[in-house]
């Protein structure tokens, strides 16, 4: 800690910042544009000026950028003085200059950080009368809008996406005052983190496309904290409403998960909660009027919830409550999982081993900060985008920190200096996959290889580490990568293994956990993380149920079945052979879901599913960390109800016992815990229904909500009774507590003079730090430091080249591979299309070329897919998209038999 | 006494004094032009609706009586899908016409919107339109807004030079 002076008052600060992370901390409003906690300093912006004095008896001072100044001892500033106020007003009249006149029209409006800064510095008269620069846009893609006239020329933008995301087409082209931050020329933008620009920028140069199609201003938003829905990371999120439509997602900033960037899945995927697909009336099929409201309905079930044998089939995409509550009604002998029985088998590997205890998971804060990775089998990449993000930034910060270690006069925020000192230097990460990925560029170790030779490969890190484990013989050329691997990871202080699920292999997951254990010293943090599927998926494995061949099996076998089907596509989950025999061996079919797919044309009973953004539920992620989204809205229909809602209904009639009061989602979770020991602590992992401050509830919408008494009235001239959540903290109004909530009940970032996404500085204990009293969910897993560890000593035989069959995998695309945000209009545009990759030498060998389609045969199915050379592909493997719509389900990590096509 | 003689006899000079009270509704009221009464929405020189749908009138009513949502035409124009006023929690205190950039909504000097019913003081954008330009004729947003939305090309707006070439590094 040091002490400074700033406008004659004393204050302690902790070192290694610079001045304006300080002031900010300090809470004393200071300008910026070029400063972003996540991407440092560079002093372009020249809008952080304070006076620096050189001691107590200097009365003249200097201007100087304080997000350019170091933290010393002593150190002497004026933020107040007359000169460093008329010059930050001055700078940003001249930013001011050339800036349009189009806030009416810019979606910044409201949520701009220029706005803000130019209310705060006092600019409020054009004096200025000269002709204004101007751009010609680009297009950039369905998800980011481009209006080059506003540009401030802070350079964020392509220090973001340049340096922070590593995207290679967003860059700053011409001179002097003509600067362009654009692409070479129109096109997509090709990062998976693109979405971001619409936040980092602190104008209205790059929008979100997707808002712009149901413009709302911050203001008239109704919010509610989220949880991302679309990959098993448990991104934080903020969820935005008006008028009955879910109108965008923003990044709700939380120091252990995501930080302050979503990927644009996670950003542009939610337009499934709007889509016309969606299921709003439940329906009995095969009678004369279908679509029936709830007392029909349940009139209806009676019968079949009391005389039937009931079973479960669960999903890794619904909430905690709603798999617990199906689980409860129909019993824990009749649950099942939903999912395949390899993927069951290897998620109950990852939970078994994450449940010893003997190392611990990795946040992607953990990751950021980690010195060494291996990534074994997992194609992060499109898998876990964020996570992705996080490993780059682990390798950059390894670098720097090794570079900084012999330059001590230059301090970590100092984005420029630390960038030309370490030039071309990586951290070590070593990348073993089946195919190429972008993260290939930052690797210091690549390799791609058959899952089972990758498994190999980490077993024989893991002999490498620990003599004592079995050895494993492989060739010079992986030797030596492995001894390579071993070395960086015995040398590293925060070692993090990454494996997961994607190549239905369960040897890697026990090679993963083998390294970790065999790398841990006590002098070190290893972290261990095991990727996902799905978002619940890990909450769903954790439930330990049989899987959905199981179920199949039994219908087979038993009659009388009526089975109960959660949230579940399961022709995305299981081949469509399996899924038809399930369907026609059960005698009567109840589905509950959110959108019309397959599964819900062959339900005899359909019930209309809540989504994310209309229900409350709890979503366990890919570390085990449990975390609560909160219902944004109340869906226009009341027939749309969360499925844990439905199903408890469904309990009351089976045991006959109604009116018991009315259970909220903490009650459901206590139930859980009663139930399965595992989930014990997943009760707290939000504040209560009753959590109130001040006796106040929280108010979803801001102050400044407008419409409140035309929105409704061409419906009725008379206001209806806002509706009411009994479920959480939040009303459904702007009146309640308008403090600062805790961390997981935060609606939307505002502080006043911040209205833009910037004033999470507000809520952060210091710029870039964890927010105040932040509680990032609850972990699942405990860390037990005296468990004895047990290796896993199996391993499997080296992955062999079989003539004429080839082994088939997924492969995953950020965008289009995940079930609900392909039913955004942008990613389904962005979605790949259908084709089969081999390997380049595999084709020559069998006379094919890019022009060709070929037949893949896959028990009776035959699919006709065109081929695409893959050159980093291992020959003997091909790879498939994975997850598309209207694309059939495969039997993953099997064989199968490829014939020559037509050209 | 004196006192109550004194105004019986200002009472009684009042009656040669001019008449203020007029014949309403048979003679119609003489109001200013900026008399804050009925809201309209107007259109610009070029006969294009003048409101962008900024959402700022909104925000600025006191009493929440406006409802709107934007939308964009092919041309990447902002126009209101729909707006909607409930006159029936109205104010008029005009705070919509000092928010709004583009002259759009105006107040007008007219006051005769008695209803019977209620739900009839709801003015959606049909009812709040007028084919006019209101009090302030010749303004056009979008010739001085830098965006380009059918109106004007880049560079070709007031006060506006002409967009950068990119390629070039010349001063």
């Amino acid at each position: 800690m040091s002490t400074i002076v700033i406008d004659n008052k004393s204050y302690e600060v902790k070192q290694g910042k610079n001045l304006l992370e300080a002031c900010l901390g300090l809470g004393i409003d200071l300008p910026y544009f070029c400063w972003h906690p996540a991407l440092g300093s560079v002093g372009a912006c020249r809008q952080c000026a304070v006076k620096v004095y050189k001691d107590e008896h200097d009365t003249h001072g200097k201007l100087m950028m304080s997000c350019m100044e170091n933290i010393k001892d002593g150190l002497r500033v004026s933020v107040a003085d007359k000169a460093a106020q008329a010059f930050r007003s001055q700078v940003i009249e001249w930013l001011m200059t050339n800036h349009p006149h189009d806030c009416p029209v810019c979606d910044e409006g409201g949520s701009c950080h220029l706005q803000d800064m130019t209310v705060m510095t006092g600019h409020d008269y054009r004096r200025y009368h000269f002709k204004k620069r101007t751009y010609n846009n680009q297009y950039l893609g369905p998800f980011i809008h481009h209006e080059m006239n506003r540009c401030i020329q802070c350079y964020r933008c392509v220090r973001y996406y340049h340096d922070y995301a590593g995207g290679k087409d967003l860059n700053v082209f011409a001179a002097h005052n003509h600067v362009y931050f654009g692409r070479e020329q129109d096109g997509v933008l090709q990062s998976p983190f693109s979405g971001n620009l619409a936040e980092i920028c602190p104008t209205g140069v790059f929008t979100d496309k997707t808002l712009r199609e149901h413009y709302t201003r911050k203001w008239d938003l109704t919010t509610a904290p989220s949880v991302c829905q679309h990959c098993s990371l448990g991104c934080n999120t903020i969820a935005g409403e008006r008028y009955g439509q879910l109108r965008c997602i923003t990044n709700r900033f939380n120091s252990q998960v995501n930080g302050y960037f979503l990927c644009d899945r996670g950003r542009f995927g939610y337009e499934f909660v709007n889509s016309e697909n969606r299921i709003t009336q439940p329906l009995i099929r095969n009678q004369a009027v279908e679509a029936v409201d709830e007392t029909t309905l349940m009139g209806h079930m009676r019968k079949l919830m009391t005389d039937h044998t009931l079973i479960g089939i669960g999903s890794p995409r619904a909430s905690i409550e709603s798999n617990v509550a199906l689980m409860q009604l129909v019993g824990k002998e009749n649950f099942y999982q939903g999912v395949s029985d390899n993927v069951r088998f290897i998620e109950k590997r990852i939970v078994e081993v994450l449940q010893t205890g003997v190392v611990k998971t990795a946040s992607l804060q953990d990751i950021q900060q980690a010195d060494a990775i291996l990534i074994l089998g997992e194609d992060i990449w499109n898998t876990a985008p964020v996570m992705a993000l996080a490993v780059r930034q682990s390798v950059l910060k390894t670098a720097a920190h090794h570079a900084l270690k012999h330059n001590t006069g230059i301090p970590t925020w100092h984005d420029a200096a630390v960038q030309e000192l370490v030039q071309e230097e990586k951290g070590f990460l070593a990348n073993c996959t089946i195919t190429a990925s972008p993260i290939d560029e930052i690797s210091s170790c690549i390799a791609h290889n058959a899952p089972d030779d990758l498994a190999r490969l980490g077993f024989a890190v893991a002999h490498q580490l620990n003599g004592s484990l079995p050895r494993v013989l492989v060739d010079e050329d992986t030797l030596a990568e492995v001894i390579d691997i071993a070395v960086f990871l015995q040398q590293a202080k925060r070692p993090v293994i990454i494996s997961g699920t994607s190549c239905y292999n369960e040897a890697l997951i026990r090679a993963a956990y083998d390294i970790a254990v065999a790398c841990k010293t006590p002098d070190k943090e290893v972290r261990l993380a095991y990727v996902m599927p799905e978002c619940n998926s890990m909450g769903l494995a954790m439930m330990q149920a049989p899987s959905f061949e199981t179920a199949v099996l039994r219908a087979t076998r038993e009659k009388n079945i009526t089975a109960i089907i959660l949230e579940n596509d399961l022709y995305r989950n299981a081949p469509a052979m399996v899924a038809d025999l399930f369907f026609n061996s059960v005698q009567h079919c109840i589905v509950l879901d959110s959108l019309n797919n397959l599964t819900t044309q062959q339900a005899d009973i359909l019930m209309p599913a809540a989504t994310f953004a209309e229900g409350d539920g709890t979503l366990v992620n890919y570390e085990g960390r449990a975390q609560r989204f909160f219902r944004v809205f109340m869906p226009g229909q009341a027939t749309i109800q969360e499925s844990w809602k439905w199903l408890l209904k469904l309990q009351a009639l089976r045991t006959g016992v109604l009116n018991e009061g009315e259970l909220h989602p903490e009650d459901v979770l206590k139930q859980a815990e009663q139930l399965l020991p595992q989930f014990a602590g997943i009760s707290a992992s939000a504040p209560h229904h009753d959590f109130r401050i001040n006796g106040q509830a929280l108010p979803r919408e801001p102050h400044r909500y407008s419409g409140r008494t035309a929105m409704l009235s061409n419906l009725a001239v008379s206001e209806p009774k806002p509706k009411q959540d009994n479920d959480s903290p939040f009303t459904f109004t702007m009146e309640g507590y308008s403090g600062m909530p805790p961390s997981p009940l935060i609606p939307f970032f505002w502080s006043p003079g911040w209205n833009s996404i910037q004033a999470v500085n507000k809520y952060q204990q210091e710029p870039g730090g964890s927010l105040k009293n932040e509680q990032a969910g609850i972990h699942l897993f405990k860390y037990n430091p005296h468990a004895v560890p047990v290796y896993f000593k199996d391993i499997p035989e080296a992955f062999m080249i079989r003539n004429d069959r080839w082994l088939l995998f997924p492969q995953y695309h950020v965008l289009g591979s995940e079930e609900l945000s392909a039913y955004s209009k942008g990613v389904r545009e962005l979605s790949p299309e259908t084709y089969v990759a081999m390997s380049a030498s595999d084709m020559a060998r069998h006379g094919l070329t890019n022009e060709h389609v070929v037949t893949i045969k896959v028990f009776e199915q035959n699919w006709d897919l065109p081929v695409k050379a893959d050159s980093s592909l291992p020959n003997g493997l091909v790879l498939i998209p994975a997850g598309l719509h209207g694309m059939a389900v495969p039997n993953w990590n099997a064989y199968v038999i490829i014939m020559k096509g037509n050209r | 006494m004196l006192s109550h003689l004194r105004t019986m006899w200002l009472v009684f000079i009042h009656l040669f004094r001019k008449k203020e009270t007029i014949e309403y509704p048979e003679e119609k009221v003489a109001l200013h032009p900026r008399y804050r009464g009925r809201i309209v929405l107007t259109k610009d020189p070029d006969g294009g609706e003048r409101c962008v749908g900024c959402y700022l009138c909104a925000v600025a009513c006191p009493v929440d009586c406006i409802a709107l949502q934007a939308t964009e035409d092919e041309n990447g124009r902002r126009y209101p899908d729909f707006f909607r006023i409930n006159f029936s929690r109205c104010i008029f205190c005009g705070f919509c016409e000092d928010a709004c950039p583009t002259y759009a909504i105006q107040l007008i000097p007219d006051f005769e919107m008695g209803e019977y019913n209620r739900q009839n003081l709801v003015f959606e954008k049909e009812d709040l339109l007028i084919n006019s330009q209101g009090k302030y004729p010749g303004y056009n947003f979008y010739q001085v807004a830098g965006l380009e939305a059918g109106v004007k090309k880049k560079g070709e707006g007031v006060n506006e030079e002409t967009p950068v070439d990119v390629h070039s590094l010349l001063p």
